[in-house]
């Protein structure tokens, strides 16, 4: 069983955080430089954790599998940024945007967590706009937001549709400064394959030099993951081809326990599938709901004519129709799942019959082409290059595509995971999002744990460290590591079977899409989880893995990434079929209203699933952590 | 998923850069590509091509991606020649299928300069990049020091056009595309994002002096004012900005002769 103490500081929701940093263990700044540690990954929230902790003194490692921390996925994001600033004067506050998320995530964060992510958002963009991220602005030299959806005030930030780069590149830039300046030192192309733990302690990791494939060992006094989400176990996703969940399984299979695994968020607005060559779906911004009006026609017949001929009577503006308040700016969980419906109607559009029209007619006129492409002309660009289209002339196409996961890592109020001195920030741990994300709150979550939360905590448990105590490389519990790992490396090159890594990735994400995606019922997921572990058994026997061990290999890369990914599949499954109750982008047929809408179980399923390993081949063990809701009260989120 | 496309399929001949390693030598090695869906990006041919290569057990052609939707830079073919392919401001990763006519010889190339090394056989290694950055790409702000981000007023004009610099990807095409294999549009890219803001003036003449001295050190050549690069550069970022930083170059090299500094090196008091 493992220990699973949230550490949530006593007193009022409002004052936990101030009180904790009050209260919290500090590093004396002397002793700052003696500890040394580990960040593996260099988006948004390893970035900003690594060369905030550089500024404070501590001595960084920062490890990328990319070849600059500048191509972290973290870079895609298009849409913007929440923050809670109020600075429309439309009645935005701490509150509301904490409000907003807890509900979002259909009750199923932690209260505190959110709390102080909303409390922090609003320096996130004074710590932005100072590094000279070109955030959008009005004439008058203030900064512009929009809306986004499933909140009613408008608190998003954005750089043209580029946000995630602007922010990260602003991250990146902190990084390089401390780089230069020799406080971090930057390894790329090196990819954590395992994680070691000396003593119940994360000490170190082992990595895979990607262009020589040596094994390297790096010890440390606390190691961080910030390494992004999983949401490539489906194959197809809106995610960059290289994400995986390899750092997070890996450091699962020493103990850290994986939270929620089957929370992830289909994304209703994303180019839809064109054939089965395809290696990724590719978003359009949620931020095109604020102008784009989203339909099918109404009578099956005319889902075949161009779009153009279709009167508005005609028209099924489904989204405004079935949830007027909110409309087209209805969460992600609740949109994707209504497109589907249409669909499965048989009111689908396009030559598969799985897509929806997001229109911009209306906005047009009222605007202008040339207002609509300032909005969002980059976005008009991508959708034309992929389909050859012109959306200013007739409807885009759209469809719901894998886009995120809540799951991941479970960690402490103060990021820390059940291993002591092993951190998860960012898409990587589980924490603050619940059962759904709302849109704009992944870069804010982010740079909230990188900036404003981990340069904190980790001091609570540096503290009770001894300088100088981190172990050498030459332990046993490194040599044990690095063996395993090329134990796994030898087995998956001398596998020598006939088909290549990607016919099993295509294989493993058609299970989950069908099994374990937008709709899940019991059958389907027992179904997934025999036929999931046949395909691995078969992946290990048939693989072909080309080349050697010693070199530049990418087919062993996506191999190694590729089993984790099964194993992980499997797990989601298992979380999907013990969560009973349908609850944000956890939908399980068994469990709904008659309208269709998510009926989730309180009394039973308040509380977060965080899975512990029990040794190859054996089944999990589903910990349990209680989800108490004091400022809130939990209620049938409704968007109607 | 659903195979559906009613355009015609078409097939083409690979002439494919192969090299096994930095000191290898390196050759052109044909590959056939047959009956390919003209909606499939260049990047998803590579992969039908390799998922081939890999059912024979043979090694597949190496080659950078990742986005796949020309946002972090790290796709970098020479295609037929031409950084990124045939067509303006695209990513290799935006390239598809139906720009090529059925039948077509396609060559695939590495992005070829001497800052940027083969690592295998389409990958080159552009660490380069990031020294110049870490050589003063940044405004130094630590967390927690910021000031209310609407503290200070930026102009609707100057932050649209520190954007259109901003928007820079990092991809090494421009430096690909020069005959001198320079990285001026790159570094202007990034001195004028920063430089246009009020946020960046305190750093503006060490950045501009850190920068070009580091890319200079790197190996990186001249610019000869033919702006190849603006051309092949994926967010088409205007060669103008190479003008503004030659000027913000003189003038803190003027500056760095002439204005007195402080002796009190390190901070006093
Ligand atoms: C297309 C798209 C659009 C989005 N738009 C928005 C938006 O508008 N607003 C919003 O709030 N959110 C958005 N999101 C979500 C958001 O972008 C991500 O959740 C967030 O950026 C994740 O940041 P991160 O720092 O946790 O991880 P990432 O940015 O994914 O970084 C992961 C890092 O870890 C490294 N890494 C991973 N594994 C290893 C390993 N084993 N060894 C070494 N290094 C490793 C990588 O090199 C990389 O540096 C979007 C997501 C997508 C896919
Ligand atoms: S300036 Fe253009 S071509 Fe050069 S690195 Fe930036 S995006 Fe690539
Ligand atoms: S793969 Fe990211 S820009 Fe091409």
């Amino acid at each position: 069983m493992a220990n699973l103490d949230s550490r949530i500081p006593p007193g009022p929701l409002a004052d936990k955080w101030r009180k904790h940093k009050a209260d919290i263990k500090l590093v004396n700044p002397a002793n700052k430089r003696k500890y040394e540690v580990i960040v593996v990954g260099a988006g948004l929230a390893g970035s900003s954790a690594a060369s905030s902790l550089a500024d404070m003194g501590y001595r960084v490692k920062s490890i990328v599998f990319h070849d600059s921390p500048r191509r972290a996925h973290s870079i895609a994001a298009q849409g913007g940024i929440n923050a809670a600033k109020n600075y429309q004067n439309d009645g935005d506050s701490v509150h509301r945007l904490f409000y907003d998320t807890i509900k979002g995530g259909d009750y199923r964060a932690r209260e505190a967590n959110v709390h102080r992510l909303a409390e922090v958002s609003v320096n996130i963009i004074d710590q932005c706009v100072a590094q000279g991220v070109p955030f959008a602005r009005e004439y008058g030299g203030l900064l512009a937001n929009r809306s986004f959806g499933g909140a009613q005030v408008s608190r998003t930030f954005y750089a043209r549709g580029q946000t995630g780069q602007q922010l990260l590149l602003g991250a990146y830039s902190a990084l390089s400064r401390t780089v230069g300046q020799g406080l971090v030192e930057l390894i790329t192309q090196h990819e954590m394959v395992d994680l070691v733990v000396v003593d119940g302690h994360a000490k170190g990791v082992i990595t895979r030099d990607l262009v020589t494939g040596q094994l390297h060992r790096h010890a440390a006094d606390a190691v961080i993951l910030a390494t992004g989400g999983y949401g490539n176990v489906f194959n197809l996703s809106t995610y960059a081809r290289g994400s995986n969940t390899t750092a997070i399984w890996r450091a699962y299979k020493r103990g850290a326990c994986f939270g929620n695994p089957c929370y992830t968020q289909i994304h209703p607005t994303c180019i839809p599938v064109s054939g089965d060559y395809q290696s990724k779906l590719t978003l359009m911004s949620e931020s095109l709901r604020n102008d784009g009006r989203i339909w099918v026609p109404k009578r099956k017949e005319d889902c075949g004519k161009d779009p153009n001929t279709i009167p508005d009577e005609d028209r099924d503006y489904f989204l405004e129709r079935i949830y007027p308040s909110f409309g087209n700016l209805a969460p992600r969980d609740v949109s994707s799942r209504a497109a589907k419906r249409m669909c499965d109607e048989g009111r689908g559009v396009g030559e598969t019959g799985l897509g929806v029209y997001l229109d911009f007619s209306h906005a047009i006129k009222r605007l202008g082409e040339a207002g609509v492409r300032e909005r969002y002309g980059n976005l008009f660009d991508i959708y034309h290059e992929i389909t050859n289209e012109n959306a200013y002339r007739t409807p885009m196409r759209i469809y719901p595509a894998v886009h995120y996961t809540m799951g991941g890592l479970w960690v402490d109020y103060n990021l820390m995971s059940n291993v002591p001195g092993l951190f998860v920030l960012g898409e990587a741990n589980f924490s603050d999002h619940g059962a759904n994300r709302l849109g704009a709150s992944a870069l804010m979550q982010g740079l909230a744990d990188g900036y404003f939360v981990i340069p904190y905590t980790i001091g609570d448990y540096l503290a009770g460290q001894k300088p100088g105590s981190r172990p050498s490389t030459d332990a046993p519990a490194f040599r044990q590591a690095e063996e395993n790992v090329a134990s796994q490396v030898a087995r998956l090159l001398g596998a020598k079977g006939r088909e290549p890594v990607n016919h099993y990735h295509r294989r493993l994400g058609q299970l989950m899409w069908t099994h374990c995606g937008m709709a899940r019922t019991r059958a389907g997921l027992e179904q997934a989880i025999q036929e999931i572990g046949a395909l691995r058994e078969e992946f290990w026997r048939n693989v072909s893995v080309p080349g050697s061990a010693g070199s530049l290999n990418q087919a062993l890369e996506r191999a190694g990434r590729v089993a984790d990914f099964i194993e992980l599949g499997e797990l989601m499954c298992r979380d999907a079929l013990t969560r009973e109750e349908s609850c944000g982008g956890h939908f399980r047929e068994e469990h709904q209203y008659p309208d269709g809408e998510c009926k989730r179980d309180d009394t039973n399923f308040a509380h977060v699933a965080a899975w512990e390993f029990q040794g190859e081949g054996k089944v999990p063990l589903r910990n349990v952590e209680p989800l108490h809701y004091e400022a809130v009260k939990m209620s049938v989120r409704s968007y109607k | 998923m659903v195979a559906s496309t009613s355009s015609k399929l078409i097939s083409v001949t690979l002439r494919v850069w192969r090299q096994e390693g930095p000191a290898a030598e390196g050759r052109f090695v044909e590959y056939k590509a047959a009956n390919l869906n003209p909606n499939m990006s260049l990047l998803e041919m590579l992969d039908v091509v390799n998922d081939d290569l890999e059912r024979r057990g043979e090694d597949p052609i190496a080659f950078a991606h990742d986005c796949r939707e020309g946002i972090c830079g790290t796709c970098s073919l020479m295609i037929d020649g031409k950084p990124h392919g045939p067509h303006r401001g695209v990513a290799s990763c935006q390239t598809y299928m139906r720009s090529f006519e059925d039948g077509a010889v396609i060559t695939l190339e590495p992005f070829r300069a001497r800052p940027f090394p083969v690592q295998k056989d389409l990958i080159c290694d552009r660490s380069a990049f990031d020294r110049i950055q870490q050589a003063g790409g940044f405004i130094t702000a630590r967390a927690g020091s910021a000031c209310d981000a609407n503290a200070i007023p930026v102009p609707k004009g100057a932050a649209d056009l520190a954007m259109d610099a901003a928007q820079c990807i990092g991809c090494g095409a421009c430096v690909a595309a020069c005959k001198n294999s320079s990285a001026m549009l790159f570094v202007a890219a990034k001195v004028s994002h920063l430089g246009l803001l009020p946020q960046g003036q305190a750093e503006r003449d060490r950045r501009v002096l850190g920068m070009v001295s580091t890319m200079d050190e790197a190996g990186f050549g001249n610019c000869s004012n033919q702006y190849e690069c603006s051309a092949a550069c994926p967010k088409l970022i205007s060669h103008d900005f190479i003008a503004r930083m030659n000027r913000d170059y003189l003038a803190a090299s003027v500056r760095s002769v002439f204005q007195a500094e402080s002796q009190a090196a390190g901070g006093g008091a």
